[in-house]
């Protein structure tokens, strides 16, 4: 893989080295502050619209503070659309007043007003949460975000997986692309003939692939611990990135909490 | 994107807390014990392993066969990972996968993080490793079958659990998602089935030595079983009392404190679909979830036979 498709990270354009305010932020307080956030979104009220809206001003805040665009994370947002598909069936199983009356399948739907008040929310409150994702993994690079999560006590085993995973993805990857090029190559069709054998043949291909993907990869895994120990490896892996909490980063923390104690409020006092 | 996206990554919002920390409860629990036995069997030297096996799984998921009008099969690799390096290092190489769809591909949501790890993860470890084992000593043919099924299941199982999750927290209608949910990874789950044991065949024919008696993928004991097969049971068992009498569960949900929404429902389901000879008795619907697996098994096995033959 030679360009940064799985990289989610984004330098600022146009500024200095060390970036945005939001850039150099400590990531624990990012990783913080994006989970209390969505915390905060499922936690308010159905239908809680001026704290949605306030929660959205917060995006919006932040996306300039990053010296991204305004409009970032909006634009990558909409990759949970689908899963809304899901959420459907709220508008008819909320008790509430009803709307209409359909008949379909078997099935009486009355969607109801406390029903579609749900959907809603749902969308909105999965809408907001994925655009605050979208925002720390932009500002964060993945080897201190990693870090970050050791520092928050998620077992160092885990971590260090993950760590392997980010780095070998990309290797793995274009092992894939050469087992898939390779497919293509011999997956020549003649004329008037149907190609690609049976459902059973297509699917057995495929399955010697993820057996040959599994084989390059267990092998590759032991070229790789080689490799390491004989650089010194001794079973954790180091950063020079120390990760100290500035006045700066305590004092970002702080205002976050209390912006989001305010959509709270904002949300459950009405 | 590049790898193929499922149905099962829940985003954030679409679960309540209370049923995202339950969740996370199980999910937190079950991975401190794996975390342990890891350390326990694992030098420094399978750390590193995992961590290759990890982005082996993440780029086995772009492999993909098209099947028809535009679909294709891929695979989860819940159960293929557990079969391949054992129950509790499967558990966390499928945690460091989820970890990283959710984190990175916002593929998944963070607050429910717990219930898509559970879901994609745990289940599906426990069910394929659980019943791969039952047949873990046998021929290869029997154990390819074995696969096949236990791949399927964990699937289903990945699905069901999806499904009463957003039920759980009142995002959908128990009798349309539970038959949504699994109708549509029934076949998800064949597509799934048959790369695992084309996977595990090739496995045999060229590296016997990393599946036999001594390998990784027999150090999980046989108590495994155990819980592979109460799940499914448990699967076997809901899926059809979740489709056809969805009160029941309502009322357990309920008695639990999960469903909040206490007065009675405003719809009303005609139960049109109800097992010829039995009626609608929870009896047939136990004994048409059998059914279904006895089928299974069948195809399993039939399957299995067609790919040896092919073989040798």
């Amino acid at each position: 893989m030679h360009d940064n498709v799985f990289d989610r990270y984004h330098a600022p354009h146009g500024t200095s080295e060390s970036g945005s305010l939001l850039h150099r932020l400590d990531p624990r307080v990012k990783v913080l502050l994006t989970v209390l956030f969505i915390l905060s979104n499922a936690l308010l009220p159905d239908g809680a619209w001026l704290a949605f809206v306030f929660s959205w001003l917060l995006i919006l805040a932040a996306n300039p503070m990053a010296h991204l665009g305004l409009d970032f994370t909006f634009r990558r947002s909409f990759v949970a659309l689908p899963f809304a598909l899901a959420a459907i069936t709220a508008i008819f199983s909320i008790p509430g007043k009803p709307l209409a009356d359909w008949h379909v399948a078997g099935l009486t739907l009355i969607p109801t007003d406390m029903g579609l008040l749900r959907f809603v929310s749902i969308l909105i409150r999965s809408w907001l949460s994925i655009q605050m994702a979208i925002l720390l993994v932009a500002t964060t690079q993945f080897p201190d975000l990693i870090h970050a999560f050791e520092h928050l006590r998620v077992p160092r085993i885990l971590t260090t997986i993950i760590a392997f995973l980010y780095r070998y993805l990309f290797v793995l990857t274009d092992e894939v692309f050469r087992l898939m090029r390779a497919r293509e190559a011999r997956s020549a069709t003649a004329m008037n003939r149907r190609a690609g054998g049976s459902l059973l043949w297509r699917a057995k291909v495929t399955g010697n692939m993820a057996g040959q993907l599994f084989l390059r990869s267990y092998e590759r895994s032991d070229r790789i611990y080689n490799a390491m120990l004989s650089r010194g490896y001794i079973g954790d892996l180091r950063t020079l990135n120390a990760h100290t909490m500035f006045r700066r980063d305590w004092l970002i923390l702080c205002a976050g909490l209390g912006c989001l104690v305010i959509i709270q409020l904002i949300g459950w006092i009405r | 994107m590049l790898y193929s996206t499922t149905q099962m990554h829940i985003p954030d919002g679409f679960l309540t807390i209370i049923v995202s920390l339950f969740c996370w409860l199980i999910t937190i629990g079950l991975l401190a014990v794996a975390v342990r036995k890891t350390n326990k069997i694992l030098g420094e030297k399978q750390v590193p392993l995992m961590g290759i096996m990890a982005a082996f799984i993440f780029a086995a998921q772009m492999l993909n066969f098209p099947v028809a009008g535009g679909t294709s099969g891929h695979l989860l690799g819940g159960a293929l990972a557990a079969i391949v390096l054992g129950p509790w290092a499967a558990m966390l190489v499928m945690t460091a996968v989820i970890a990283v769809q959710g984190l990175l591909f916002q593929d998944g949501g963070l607050i429910v993080m717990g219930a898509n790890i559970l879901n994609m993860g745990l289940l599906t470890a426990i069910v394929g490793y659980g019943l791969y084992r039952i047949a873990s000593d046998k021929s290869t043919n029997t154990r390819l079958i074995a696969a096949g099924t236990a791949a399927w299941l964990s699937v289903m199982t990945g699905a069901l659990a999806t499904a009463l999750q957003l039920w759980l927290s009142g995002t959908a209608r128990l009798d349309i998602v539970v038959p949504a949910m699994l109708g549509v990874h029934v076949l998800i789950g064949i597509g799934e089935a048959l790369i695992t044991v084309a996977a595990l065949a090739f496995i045999f024919r060229t590296r016997p030595d990393l599946l036999d008696e001594s390998s990784a993928s027999m150090q999980g004991s046989r108590a495994w079983i155990y819980p592979g097969v109460l799940v499914t049971f448990l699967v076997v068992l809901l899926s059809p009392l979740a489709s056809t009498s969805p009160d029941g569960l309502e009322r357990v949900a309920k008695d639990l404190g999960f469903l909040r929404t206490g007065s009675p429902l405003p719809f009303h389901v005609i139960p049109n679909y109800t097992f010829p000879i039995l009626g609608n008795t929870p009896l047939a619907t136990i004994l048409a979830g059998a059914l279904g697996v006895l089928v299974v098994l069948i195809l399993g096995w039939l399957i299995g036979r067609a790919l040896r033959t092919r073989n040798s």
